[in-house]
């Protein structure tokens, strides 16, 4: 039975760039190779805490929505736990209205992220 | 040495005057809170951080129960503080 997730994780700050992709990338194949399919994926980069966690006061997010058997679930957050890049981790089931939601956020989402990118510039 | 006992106020108290409050998720048709946007879900949070009772947002009760998995969602990956002072 194939249910829809989604997963937010933090990263912690030490990392590089490189770093930090290959640990995105590493959670990726792990959906990937578990029969998951990716449905979307973002990162919002590096974002200040609302409180300190190990210390850090800020931390990278990404975020991946996927589809995947429910017995995954438990093997994806033990490999959260045991990496030590990790900080924090959430992984929620979807329901009907959150998945219609996040489409809207989605198509919403690139418009409001050019918005910002424009202001920064 | 007033000579009236009655109390006069510069501006009359007005009673029954208050609109009265309605749940805005029902008015506007949200059928999902989403725990990714902390400005969104401050509006239910007091200063100190706490979520405010049904009884002062005139939230539903089937979206106040949403609104506190919401914002417990969001303390979980730090988009909102558990404790603080002087939030907004």
């Amino acid at each position: 039975m194939l249910n829809q997730y989604e997963t937010v994780f933090i990263l912690t700050p030490v990392l590089s760039e490189p770093q930090m992709k290959e640990a995105v990338q590493k959670f990726r194949n792990l959906i990937k190779d578990n029969g998951g399919e990716i449905v979307h994926e973002e990162e919002w980069g590096l974002k200040k805490l609302a409180y300190p966690i190990q210390k850090k006061t800020t931390g990278f997010y990404s975020l991946f929505e996927f589809k995947s058997d429910a017995k995954f679930i438990a093997k994806l957050e033990t490999e959260f736990k045991r990496d030590e890049r990790i900080i924090r981790f959430m992984t929620i089931k979807l329901d009907k209205y959150a998945i219609e939601y996040n489409i809207k956020r989605r198509t919403k989402g690139t418009e409001k992220q050019t918005k910002k990118n424009n202001k920064e510039e | 040495m007033a000579k009236s006992d009655e109390i006069r106020y510069l501006t009359p108290p007005s009673f029954d005057l208050s609109k009265k409050k309605y749940c805005r998720f029902k008015k506007s048709g949200i059928k999902f809170i989403d725990y990714k946007d902390p400005n969104f879900l401050k509006k239910f949070l007091n200063e100190q951080g706490r979520i405010l009772p049904r009884r002062v947002t005139g939230t539903s009760l089937k979206f106040q129960r949403k609104i506190a998995e919401a914002v417990k969602r969001s303390r979980n990956i730090a988009l909102l503080p558990f404790v603080t002072d002087l939030m907004k």
